[in-house]
């Protein structure tokens, strides 16, 4: 037991680091997963995680496989993708999803060839697919330094973020820019994709955020409870998705992700609202 | 008799197409008002660049009012979202705290107060998803309660709610008259109208007629309404009447009339 479950994380530091990574992903990406649903953003925030990708190939194309290179352009590609999304959605009367999946299919292609450039199938797919096991002390502190800000940046714009998904008409009222919350919002997003396309890809980056988030909303249902539900949630997945990879020898990322996908199918099927469990059992109604 | 809002040559529009055009005109203060007219006479457009949400707004509007209250319609808001009924109704409070800073006790206290005056005791934690149109209704009164607002813009505030409900909230609009506020409703049910309401403005895109509600909803002015509120024109050309007055590009603070005032 002690072989199987601590063993791996004592004896091999590159498991220690990950360990702790995503520890770090699973706290502060999960907090955005949640408002990502709540804002009906799930998809969006894929694709905008895609969009990352010609950014971080640049900077391979520039640097090699630096992590601060690759990790400034995903930044400053994710942040351009959202603005002009945005700004496309806001100036003309196209519907803001639609600018996205615009948006970031043009980033994908370009990425694709921007890495196809240079790098061997290897790297593109270390872009792609990420490798949670490499994650060195540089990433770890890039990781958690990200958890840091998210968690304190989210705390500070919670009010307005809260308002500005239910009621944005009430906010803008008060003379809030509600479009300035919903931006830094976004920032945040973006920089825990940057902080996860390390460890996941940015293929899977939004996993360890989305998946635990909406696996929560079987179980709770308000934004602080959704929230202390889906952050174990998603360490959990992602200790027992490094365990296996290690011993199994198989791509940690796509396992860690699918450990999230279980606990989303394990919610589905059995959390305690609005779940197949609680469809198919008939309670006595009640009185009043 | 003052006004609380003075419209002068207000025009609203979406996609270039007006739908307030070129109106005119005064809200008592201290008074009820109905804002009456057809579906797309402009009416919602008009409480919206009342309270600055309107995206292209053109002429001038003087207010007097120190605090605007505003209640939207309930479809533009997200009742799934898992918000409580006390945070819901504490927003009220938003001018007092703002966006970071914390619900004083008293705050708290008032919030408890208002949910009680609507007949919601009890329902503090329930989260607004559980509540029915009518229930969440009652929330966005105490809400409106809580902001403690010299000018409430009430936007189809009985829609799809059934009569008792109907009757306590306008109990509450009642009381805030006797307390020298002013109220403007947009209202479709003209028997309450002519029996709740002294003032009406009837729109249909331009002004027909305010002033005395038995005046302003006669058969005549009606009828008018409804005819003029029909005519949707693709090929309309740029409108030629001179602007009165400067362009207010949306989101801008606008010029109000005696005191420098802001929406509460």
């Amino acid at each position: 037991m002690y072989d199987f479950l601590i063993a791996p994380f004592v004896d091999f530091g590159f498991m220690k680091r990950a360990l702790v990574a995503s520890l770090c992903l699973s706290v502060g990406g999960s907090s955005i997963g949640v408002f990502l649903i709540l804002r009906r953003m799930s998809l969006m925030g894929d694709a905008l995680a895609h969009a990352l990708l010609p950014g971080a190939a640049l900077g391979f194309l520039l640097g090699g496989l630096s992590l601060p290179a690759m990790s400034l352009g995903g930044f400053l590609a994710g942040i351009t993708t959202a603005l002009v999304s945005g700004a496309i959605a806001r100036f003309t009367s196209m519907r803001e999803d639609a600018s996205f999946a615009a948006a970031y299919l043009t980033a994908l292609a370009l990425g694709v060839l921007i890495v196809s450039l240079r790098g061997s199938a290897v790297d593109l797919m270390n872009i792609l697919f990420g490798a949670i096991l490499a994650v060195d002390d540089q990433a770890m502190f890039l990781v958690a330094g990200t958890t840091t800000v998210t968690l304190v940046g989210l705390a500070a714009i919670y009010r307005p973020l809260v308002v500005e998904c239910f009621n944005p008409g009430f906010l803008a009222a008060m003379g809030v820019k509600g479009a300035l919350y919903h931006y830094l919002f976004l920032g945040l997003a973006v920089l825990n994709m940057v902080a996860a396309f390390q460890a996941l890809g940015t293929l899977m980056a939004l996993g360890l955020m989305l998946l635990p988030a909406v696996a929560s909303s079987f179980w709770a249902r308000e934004v602080w409870s959704m929230t202390a539900i889906a952050a174990p949630m998603a360490f959990l997945s992602a200790a027992i998705g490094l365990l296996i990879s290690f011993h199994a020898g198989l791509p940690s990322g796509p396992v860690i992700v699918l450990m999230a996908s279980l606990c989303f199918l394990g919610s589905l099927l059995f959390g305690s609202r609005a779940s197949v469990r609680a469809r198919l059992s008939h309670p006595v109604h009640l009185r009043g | 008799m003052t006004a609380a809002l003075k419209l002068v040559d207000l025009t609203v529009s979406y996609d270039r197409h007006p739908a307030v055009h070129h109106l005119s005109t005064e809200i008592p203060a201290a008074e009820m008002t109905a804002i009456v007219g057809p579906n797309g006479a402009g009416k919602s457009s008009l409480l919206k660049a009342l309270v600055g949400l309107a995206p292209r707004v053109e002429g001038r509007i003087e207010c007097s009012a120190r605090r605007i209250a505003y209640l939207p319609q309930q479809a533009e808001i997200d009742r799934s979202f898992p918000i409580s009924v006390l945070d819901t109704v504490l927003l009220g409070r938003w001018s007092r705290f703002g966006a970071f800073g914390k619900a004083a006790k008293v705050d708290v206290h008032d919030a408890q107060h208002a949910i009680e005056a609507v007949g919601l005791s009890g329902f503090e934690r329930r989260p607004i998803d559980t509540l029915s149109v009518g229930q969440f209704q009652r929330v966005l009164f105490a809400r409106l309660l809580l902001q403690d607002a010299d000018l409430v813009l009430l936007d189809e505030p009985f829609a799809a709610i059934d009569a008792k409900t109907v009757g306590d909230l306008m109990e509450l609009i009642r009381r805030w008259r006797s307390e020298k506020r002013t109220v403007v409703a947009v209202l479709h049910d003209l028997d309450q109208v002519r029996h709740d309401f002294p003032n009406s403005l009837l729109l249909a895109r331009e002004l027909v007629d305010s002033g005395p509600t038995a005046r302003v909803l006669s058969p005549e002015n009606l009828l008018r309404a409804r005819a003029m509120a029909e005519a949707w024109d693709d090929q309309a050309g740029a409108c030629e009447m001179p602007l009165s007055s400067s362009v207010i590009p949306s989101g801008a603070k606008r010029s109000r009339g005696t005191s420098s005032s802001r929406v509460a």
